[in-house]
Parts: C-alpha cells; sequence; structure tokens
C-alpha cells in the first residue's frame, strides 16, 4: 500500500474500532437512528473542515471561520427579519460576502507576506464584531422555506432520519474531495504545501492560489453558517466560538499533516465523525461529565499526531536518500 | 538608546492610542489618589493588561525560539482551579501558589518535550493541551465555579502596593526578572540563535533541546501567574471562562510588539506595549463612548492597520526607498558619483 495512505488508513481503522467498542457497550448506537443523528448535528462541522482541510493542506491555517459562521447566522437572521426577502437570495449574497472575505484574506496573507495565523486572527475579530455590530441578541429564524430546509429528511430503513443537512455536508465532502485531488487547483494547493519556493518553480501562480484557498475557506464557512442557521433556527453572534479550533482538531485526527502538502479530505469527514462518536458515546453513557469529551479528543489528538509522527518516520526511513 | 529605537514604533502607537481616546474622552489621563490608592484610567489599563502582559513575557520567548503557545489560556484555567481549590481545602496561601506554579510547570514541560524531543510542531503540541487544559480544569473544578474567600489570594487581584494596583506590580516585575535574567547572561542570546536556527544552533554547542523545554516552562510559570492573578480578581476559578481566548491577545500582542513570528531577535519590552496597546484599544474604545458591540470591529481595523504597517513586504519597500533616497542624496553632493553605482 501507498505509504501516504497509512494515516487515513489508521484513521479509518480507529474510527472503526471506536464505533465496534460503542456497539459493544450499547447495541443501539448501530441503527440508523444514531448515524442519521451524527451526521445532522456534525453537518457544519464538516462543512467548515473541508475547507479548513484545504488550507491545511496549502500549509497554512484559517482561525476566521468560526466567527464567519456566527456572522453568517447572524446576517441571514437579520436580513430575513428586516428585509422580507427569500432566504435564496440572502443566501448567494452571503455566500459573496464570505468568499470575498476570504479572498480578502488570501489577498493579505500574499501580498503583506504575513503569517495566515496572524491574518486570519484579525479576520475572527473582524467577523465576529460585525456580527455583534449587527445585533447582539440571539434572533430567531421564522420563515416557511426554513421551517421546510429544517424539516426535509429521507427516512432510512431502522426509521433513521438523513436530513437535508446531513446530506449537504456528504455532497460538500465529495465535492472538497474533487477539487483537492482532480482539479489543477487542489495540485496547486498540495505544491504549495511542499512549500512556496518549489510551488514557484513549479509554475503555481501564488497570489491566485492563495486567494483562491482562503475564498475556498470563506465559501465553505459561509456554507457551514447556513446549515447551522438551519440547524438552530437562528442567528447569534456568540455562537460557534472556538469552531476553528474544532476543525483543526479534526482535519489533524483525518490525518492531514499540519505542516502541509499531505492529506485526504475523505480523512476529514472520518475526523469530524469521530469526534461527534465520543460526543455520542458519552450521552449515551450518562455517567461521564462533558469536560471528558474535550480531555478524550485532547489525547486523540496526541495519538493520532505521534501515530502520524511514527509512520513518516517509518515511511520515510524507507525510501532511498 | 538602542532600546528605545528599537520600541520606538509601538511607543508612538501607544502615543497617538493615548491621544486619540484623550480626544473622545479628555478625564483618561487623570490619576486621583482614594484611599491611599492611585485610581484612574490608565491605572485600570495597568491593572486589566496584567494577565495578557504576563503571558506575553513568556510568549515572547517561546516565539523567539519560532515556536507558538496555544495553551495558555488553559494553562490559566488550571492554574486558577488549583489554587481556588487549594485554597477552598484549606491548604494556605503558600500552597496553594506552589500548586499552581507547579501545574503551570507540568503544563510547560509537557509542551516543551513534546516539540523539542518529540519533535511535533508547536501549534498542534499546544493545541493538544489547548482543546483538553479546560477539560482538566473543570475536572479540578467538578464543573462548578469555585468561589472562595480568602484575603491573602484575593489580595494578589485587588490588592495595591503603595497605591498601585498588585497586578499591575507583578506583571512588570515579572518582565524585569525575565528581562534581566536574559540579556544580562547570554541567554536571551542564545534562545534568539535556536529561533533563527536550530540546527546551526545545535552544531554550535546550544543545548537547544533544554533551552526550548526551559522556554515552554517559562510560558507555562507566567500563565499560572496569570491564572492566579485572574482568580484571586474575582475570588473564583471558572474553568470555562478564565483566560478564554487569551492566547491570541497574548501572541496578538507579540506581533505588535514587532517580534517576528519566525523567530529570532525578541524584545520582551516591545511584546509588554503590544499588551498595553491592546488594553488601551479596549478600555479606550468603552471610555470613548463607542457602544461595547463595536468594541471587537474596531479593534481588528486598528490591529489591521498596524500590521499592514509592520509588514515585512512593506518594510521591504520601505527600506529600498530610503536606500535610493540617500544615493541620491550622495550623488547630488558628490557629483563624481553617478547614482546607481
Amino acid at each position: 500500500m501507498n505509504p501516504r495512505l497509512y494515516p487515513l488508513a489508521a484513521t479509518i481503522a480507529i474510527f472503526l474500532l471506536a464505533w465496534g467498542i460503542c456497539v459493544a457497550q450499547f447495541p443501539y448506537m448501530l441503527s440508523t437512528r444514531v448515524v442519521g443523528n451524527l451526521l445532522t448535528d456534525n453537518a457544519y462541522l464538516g462543512i467548515v473542515a473541508v475547507g479548513m482541510t484545504l488550507v491545511i493542506l496549502s500549509g497554512g491555517i484559517d482561525l476566521s471561520v468560526g466567527s464567519v459562521i456566527a456572522f453568517s447566522g447572524v446576517f441571514i437572521a437579520v436580513m430575513l427579519r428586516d428585509t422580507g426577502m427569500h432566504p435564496l437570495p440572502v443566501f448567494v449574497l452571503l455566500l459573496l460576502i464570505t468568499t470575498a472575505f476570504g479572498a480578502a484574506m488570501g489577498w493579505l496573507i500574499y501580498a503583506l507576506a504575513m503569517p495566515p495565523f496572524i491574518v486570519t486572527l484579525a479576520g475572527m475579530f473582524l467577523m465576529r464584531g460585525v456580527a455583534y455590530m449587527l445585533t447582539i441578541d440571539s434572533v430567531p429564524i421564522n420563515h416557511g422555506f426554513y421551517d421546510m430546509l429544517g424539516k426535509a429528511y429521507w427516512l432510512m430503513p431502522g426509521k433513521g432520519r438523513l436530513t437535508l443537512i446531513g446530506v449537504a455536508m456528504l455532497a460538500v465532502v465529495a465535492v472538497g474531495m474533487l477539487v483537492a485531488h482532480r482539479t489543477r487547483f487542489g495540485a496547486a494547493v498540495f505544491a504549495l504545501g511542499g512549500g512556496e519556493a518549489t510551488a514557484r518553480l513549479m509554475g503555481v501562480r501564488l497570489g491566485a492560489t492563495y486567494v483562491r484557498i482562503y475564498a475556498f475557506s470563506g465559501l465553505m464557512a459561509g456554507l457551514a453558517g447556513i446549515v447551522f442557521s438551519i440547524y438552530t433556527r437562528s442567528g447569534y453572534p456568540l455562537a460557534t466560538v472556538g469552531t476553528e479550533l474544532t476543525a483543526i482538531a479534526a482535519v489533524v485526527i483525518g490525518g492531514t499533516l499540519l505542516t502541509g502538502g499531505s492529506g485526504y479530505v475523505f480523512g476529514t469527514l472520518i475526523g469530524v465523525l469521530t469526534m461527534g462518536l465520543i460526543q455520542t458515546y458519552i450521552v449515551f453513557d450518562g455517567t461521564l461529565s462533558s469536560w471528558w469529551t474535550k480531555i478524550i479528543i485532547g489525547l486523540l489528538l496526541l495519538a493520532f499526531i505521534l501515530l502520524q509522527k511514527g509512520l513518516v518516520r517509518f515511511s520515510g526511513a524507507g525510501r532511498p536518500a | 538608546m538602542t532600546i528605545l529605537r528599537r520600541v520606538a514604533p509601538q511607543l508612538l502607537t501607544l502615543l497617538a492610542l493615548v491621544l486619540l481616546v484623550t480626544a473622545f474622552f479628555p478625564e483618561f489621563l487623570r490619576i486621583e489618589v482614594v484611599n491611599g490608592r492611585l485610581v484612574g484610567p490608565v491605572m485600570d489599563i495597568l491593572k486589566r493588561g496584567a494577565p495578557v502582559g504576563l503571558l506575553a513575557v513568556g510568549m515572547t520567548l517561546v516565539i523567539a525560539t519560532r515556536g507558538i503557545d496555544l495553551s495558555v489560556g488553559a494553562v490559566i484555567a488550571i492554574a486558577g482551579a488549583v489554587a481556588a481549590w487549594a485554597i477552598t481545602r484549606d491548604l494556605g496561601l503558600a500552597a496553594a501558589l506552589a500548586l499552581a506554579f507547579a501545574a503551570g510547570l507540568a503544563a510547560g514541560l509537557w509542551n516543551g518535550v513534546l516539540v523539542a524531543i518529540v519533535g511535533i510542531q508547536p501549534i498542534v503540541a499546544t493545541l493538544i493541551l489547548m482543546t483538553s487544559g479546560r477539560g482538566i480544569a473543570q475536572l479540578v473544578t467538578e464543573g462548578r465555579i469555585l468561589t472562595f474567600s480568602h484575603d491573602g489570594l484575593a489580595f494578589l487581584g485587588s490588592g495595591a502596593v503603595l497605591g498601585i494596583p498588585v497586578p499591575a506590580v507583578l506583571w512588570v516585575a515579572t518582565a524585569i526578572a525575565v528581562t534581566l535574567l536574559l540579556r544580562r547572561t547570554a541567554l536571551g542570546m542564545l534562545i534568539e540563535a535556536v529561533g533563527v536556527n536550530r540546527n546551526a544552533a545545535a552544531l554550535a554547542g546550544v543545548n537547544a533541546t533544554v533551552l526550548i523545554i526551559a522556554v515552554y516552562s517559562a510560558s507555562g510559570l507566567c500563565a499560572a501567574l496569570a491564572g492566579v492573578v485572574a482568580t484571586a480578581d474575582i475570588r473564583g476559578a471558572d474553568s470555562n471562562n478564565a483566560g478564554l481566548w487569551m492566547e491570541l491577545d497574548a501572541i496578538l500582542a507579540v506581533v505588535i510588539g514587532g517580534n517576528s513570528l519566525l523567530g529570532g531577535r525578541f524584545s520582551i519590552a516591545a511584546s509588554l506595549l503590544g499588551a498595553l496597546i491592546i488594553q488601551t484599544i479596549d478600555t479606550g474604545i468603552l471610555l470613548a463612548g463607542f457602544p461595547s458591540e463595536y468594541n471587537l470591529s474596531i479593534k481588528a481595523v486598528i490591529v489591521l492597520v498596524i500590521l499592514v504597517l509592520q509588514s515585512p513586504n512593506l518594510m521591504h519597500h520601505w527600506y529600498a526607498l530610503r536606500y535610493f533616497a540617500m544615493r541620491r542624496r550622495e550623488a547630488a553632493l558628490d557629483p563624481r558619483k553617478e547614482p546607481g553605482t
């Protein structure tokens, strides 16, 4: 097997093992209801993690996504409340804004040669700030179209509900896989993750690639914001604080190297589901306190990083120098 | 004088901010003596800036070695929880402080070992403790907000020495002590050497591994002190909110201080000015009478402006312009020399 596939294989193996343990203890975990809920509850995280995967593959980081999700929810809620527009044009407008915002950050990172960490940190403050300026309250969304979106689901065998937003997440992951692994842009992202100098020598247009990467992440964060607003039926400027770090953790657990240049979008989906599984297990168990989620996710992160470290050394040793 | 030149941009920024705030709020610089204490917006900034200022000291060192410490916010929560736990168990102030510092040191050692020995990227290595640290703090407080009434510990958060708030004294003292330790010995230079090129430094005989572990430990200790101050200030340990997102402010303070995230030369004084700039923005926006919901947006814009001004590319253009201007001036003084030769 290709050594590059080892982290992905390890991720999938650990996910299946964890699920096996859960099922052994609570047989009901195997039901499609639990699967449906797992997809629905983590839909927004899965979407935003796809964008984060591309950013991390390029060797960057995007700290602004949590704020962008919160901004999206607030923007949609306020627009629907104050203008009486149909949600669909609002969605289009929102996606344009978040994509342009991401593109602007990408341009700043390239043009000013500033670390992505700092530029997206400023972007995080800015988006959260704009969300506050729109409203400081939680604004409910009452619209017939939203009720329809929120209630749309397909019944799976075993009465599990495959909701629209769960399907949306799976579709976004599929698109993300195509973009990352089957397009010229995806190849440029991987090249950039290998190193800026080498990417330039390969003929990658650095500026355009930086702009597109962060624009893509902004687009994904906007989509995640829409899904989150369907999920919660409200917009709240304090929502999804720290989601960027959860997304980064999911990407790392999914087997993508944080140094960039190596990883799979599909692994990110497994990373998101693994984290969702831990939470589901804690809910099923009922005696464990919620803080164990954080500690276990931290330990899981450590385990994955050590595993990757070992694999990289292992596969590196086999390669001729 | 060199130090003044190094921190001049930060000093000017701070001065401009102070003038700006004073224009909106004329009482800004007024300091009164009330009950033997100095009271006023400036003292408030010095006091409230203490946690970020303390974190910035440790963060400067970590960033100088080309690292980053995302876990300090969580370490604040852990240290605060441990201190409050010890006080509520009647273990006494000395034991509470010792335990809190031990927790901070342990956190720093953990990060340092992961970075220096296991060889994990700093941002990932410290992300582990960042995600699980708050869980550990909640484990200590059992998910509650541990409140206490102990005058000794509360003094560290809200007391005053010679009229100056204790937190302000603590962070200035810590900064001076660390600066003296690093600059009166070769330690500071060795840290810079590791940050510029770890392999080269190791080949030159610098024990880079021990040094990196030491800077993360220092960062952990600074975070522990910040945690004790934050907990003492509100007389309670709130594992969910103590030090929340403070690591970002601390990193920002270091960056505004003109220290490169790529390691190398560092200035603790400049980082502290960065911390003061952030706190002045925070407090100033409120005093100037803007609604608090504008706080983050204004902060983001100011930070963006500062970053653009400090951008390596922009500086590069600026130096190039100055260089050509100098050449032209020389050429004008000396007609034999052609410009550009």
